[in-house]
C-alpha cells in the first residue's frame, strides 16, 4: 500500500511528490508513461522557465532537471514507460508496462498530473484536403528538438497559441521561411513576449480576425487560403488571399488529459476542463488531489510547480489524518464578470490568520486597466488591481481566509471591472 | 513615443520610451536595463540544438549562457549546426567558449544517457 501515488512525472507531478515527502510521506511512487521524467519541459528548449520560482532564466529541459535532481535524492519511487489505464475513486490504480506488465496498486491518496494534450485538426474542423504536413505544433517541436527531423521549409501557423509562437521562432532558426500567423480571434492566445520575441524578432505577420478556409495540395499540402472573419467568427467573401507552403502547423489550443478522471466519476468542470477543486486542491473525490496542466491550462510553469506542491502537501495531510474539513465552513466561487473560471472553485474556509487561498483565473477578453473585485452578495470584500489582462494570461490574487471568513456567505464572486473605460 | 514591450520575464510590462532617457512602465530594474539596451544593441539567448551520437536521443539541447546580439543569431547558428556530441552528455557542459567572439559560452541544457 502506498501513502501517494502520483500520475504524470512533469513539473506539476514531481513538485507535488518532493512537497508530498518533506511533509513526511515516505511511500511514494510516481508513474510516468514517457521513458524518462520531465514532462512537457523536455521539448520545450527555449528559455523562459523559473523567473518567478528560481529567479533566473532557464530553459525548459534545465527548469525539469532541477526537480529531477530533488527527488532523485529521496526515497521515492519512479516506473517510467509506464502507462495508467485507470483510477477508482478508492485510490487504486492499474497501469501497464513492457516490463512489469499489468499491475494494481493500491494508495490512500491520489495525485493526478496527466498535464494536456494538443487539441488537433478534428477538434477545430479544419476544412480542406487531407494531407501530409499537416501537424500540431508541439509534434512538430518534438520532432525538431527530440527526434531531430526537420518537418518542412515554407510554414504556416494556424493559431497564436504559445507552442505555434515558439515553434515560428525555431523553424526560422533552422533555415525554414514562416509565412504567417493566422488567428480567428482579435486578439492572440499567446504570451506578449512570445508574440515579440518570435514573430516581431522574424518579420513574421500576425492575421488576427483570419482564419483559413482551404488546404490545397496533391499528396503534400502545397497552398492554403486565408481569409479575415467577421464578429461571428464565419469567413468574409472577396477577402481570401493564397500563400504557398509545404507545411501547416496548428497551435489551436490545449485539452486537459482527463479520461482517467473521468471514468473516475470525478466531477470535471466544463468550462476548466479539468476537475473542480478545493482551494487544497483536492477534487470532489476525497482523497484525489490535482494539479498543473491537468486542472487547467497553464502558461507558467512556475505555478504548475506551486500547485503541484499545495496538492503534494495537502495529501499528506490528507493521509496524515490531519485533514479536519468537517468543521470548515465551504464557499464556492464563482466567476463573475469578465472572467471565464476560477481555479479552485470551492474555498474551505480556515480560521487561520496568516493563511490564504491563491485563486487562478482568465479574463474573457484583453484589458487594459483593470479591478479584480471579490464580492459576497452586494459587499466588495477586496480589489487589486491589474495591468494588461488579456486571455492569453492567467491571472492570479491571493485571497487571505481572514477576509473570507468575515464574509457570511456561501458564494462569493471573482470579477474585473475594466477601469480603462472610465479613465476616458 | 515608442513602446517597447518588456520580455525579461512572462509579465510583458509595456515600456513608453521618447527614445531617449525618459523610460516609463517598467516593474523592475531589468525591465530599465532591457529597454536601454532594446534601444542600442539589441539581444537574445540563443537556444537550439546539436546532434548527439550513441545517446537515448538523437539531439541535445543547448543555450548561450548569456544574451548576444541579435544581428548574430543566424551566424552563431551555423556553428551550432556544424557541431556534434558523443553520448553520455551533461547538463551545463561548455561546447564553445565566447561564441562569435562574444562573452557567451554555447552550453548544454540537459542531460543525454548512452545507450
Ligand atoms: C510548447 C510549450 C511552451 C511553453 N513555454 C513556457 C514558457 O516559456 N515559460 C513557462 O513558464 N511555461 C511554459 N510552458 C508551460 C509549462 O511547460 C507547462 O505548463 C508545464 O510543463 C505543465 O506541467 P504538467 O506537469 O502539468 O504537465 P506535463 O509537463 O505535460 O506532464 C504531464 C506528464 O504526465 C504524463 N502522463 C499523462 N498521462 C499519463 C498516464 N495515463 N500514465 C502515466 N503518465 C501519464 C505525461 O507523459 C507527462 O510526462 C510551455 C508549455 C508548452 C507545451
Ligand atoms: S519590467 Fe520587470 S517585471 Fe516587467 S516584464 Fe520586464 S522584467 Fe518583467
Amino acid at each position: 500500500m502506498y501513502d501517494l501515488i502520483v500520475i504524470g512525472g512533469g513539473p506539476a507531478g514531481l513538485a507535488a511528490a518532493q512537497a508530498a515527502y518533506e511533509e513526511g510521506l515516505r511511500k511514494i511512487l510516481v508513474v510516468e508513461r514517457d521513458g524518462e521524467l520531465g514532462g512537457i519541459l523536455n521539448q520545450c528548449i527555449h528559455n523562459g522557465f523559473g523567473l518567478h520560482y528560481f529567479k533566473e532564466e532557464l530553459t525548459g529541459p534545465e527548469y525539469a532537471l532541477r526537480f529531477i535532481r530533488m527527488v532523485e535524492k529521496t526515497r521515492i519511487e519512479f516506473k517510467t514507460d509506464t502507462m495508467v489505464l485507470d483510477v477508482q475513486p478508492d485510490c487504486t490504480v492499474s497501469m501497464i508496462s513492457k516490463e512489469e506488465g499489468y499491475q494494481v496498486c493500491e494508495a490512500r491518496s491520489i495525485v493526478l498530473a496527466m498535464g494536456c494534450r494538443e487539441r488537433a485538426r478534428g477538434a477545430i474542423v479544419l476544412p480542406g484536403a487531407r494531407l501530409a504536413g499537416i501537424f500540431t505544433a508541439g509534434t512538430a517541436q518534438r520532432y525538431v528538438n527530440i527526434e531531430g527531423h526537420m518537418v518542412g521549409h515554407r510554414v504556416v501557423i494556424l493559431g497564436s497559441g504559445d507552442i505555434g509562437l515558439i515553434m515560428a521562432r525555431r523553424m526560422t532558426l533552422e533555415g525554414a521561411k514562416v509565412l504567417a500567423c493566422v488567428e480567428i480571434m482579435p486578439y492572440s492566445g499567446g504570451l506578449t513576449r512570445n508574440i515579440v520575441q518570435c514573430l516581431h524578432d522574424n518579420d513574421i505577420p500576425l492575421y488576427l480576425s483570419h482564419t483559413i478556409v482551404d488546404i490545397k495540395g496533391k499528396n503534400r499540402v502545397e497552398q492554403v487560403t486565408v481569409a479575415k472573419v467577421d464578429d461571428f467568427k464565419k469567413p468574409v467573401t472577396g477577402t481570401e488571399f493564397t500563400i504557398d507552403c509545404d507545411t501547416l502547423l496548428l497551435s489551436v489550443g490545449l485539452i486537459p488529459e482527463n479520461e482517467l478522471t473521468r471514468k473516475a466519476g470525478i466531477p470535471v468542470d466544463e468550462r476548466t476542463r479539468g476537475a473542480y477543486v478545493f482551494d487544497n486542491m483536492e477534487t470532489l473525490t476525497p482523497g484525489i488531489f490535482a494539479c498543473g496542466n491537468v486542472l487547467h491550462v497553464h502558461d507558467l510553469v512556475d505555478y504548475v510547480t506551486l500547485e503541484g506542491q499545495r496538492a503534494g502537501r495537502a495529501a499528506a495531510v490528507y493521509v496524515k489524518g490531519d485533514q479536519k474539513t468537517e468543521n470548515l465552513r465551504m464557499m464556492t466561487l464563482k466567476a463573475g464578470k469578465e472572467v471565464t473560471y476560477t481555479v479552485p472553485q470551492y474555498i474551505r474556509v480556515s480560521g487561520s490568520a496568516d493563511e490564504s487561498a491563491p485563486v487562478f483565473f482568465r479574463v474573457g477578453r484583453g484589458i487594459l486597466k483593470g479591478a479584480v473585485v471579490v464580492q459576497a452578495e452586494d459587499e466588495k470584500i477586496a480589489t487589486f488591481n491589474r495591468e494588461h489582462m488579456s486571455p492569453g494570461e492567467m491571472e492570479r490574487v491571493a485571497l487571505p481566509m481572514k477576509l473570507l471568513s468575515r464574509a457570511r456567505v456561501a458564494e462569493i464572486s471573482v470579477s474585473v471591472e475594466d477601469t480603462s473605460e472610465l479613465l476616458k | 513615443m515608442k513602446e517597447i514591450i518588456c520580455i525579461v520575464c512572462p509579465n510583458g510590462c509595456h515600456l513608453i520610451t521618447d527614445g531617449a532617457d525618459r523610460i516609463e512602465g517598467y516593474k523592475c530594474e531589468r525591465g530599465l536595463d532591457y529597454a536601454k539596451a532594446e534601444m542600442t544593441n539589441p539581444t537574445r539567448v540563443l537556444t537550439s540544438t546539436i546532434r548527439v551520437v550513441g545517446g537515448i536521443h538523437r539531439r541535445c539541447s543547448v543555450k548561450t549562457d548569456r544574451p548576444i546580439s541579435k544581428v548574430l543569431l543566424m551566424e552563431a547558428m551555423e556553428r551550432v549546426n556544424s557541431l556534434e556530441v558523443a553520448a553520455p552528455v551533461e547538463c551545463g557542459h561548455v561546447l564553445i567558449k565566447n561564441i562569435m567572439g562574444t562573452e557567451a559560452n554555447l552550453v548544454t541544457t540537459r542531460e543525454v544517457a548512452g545507450i
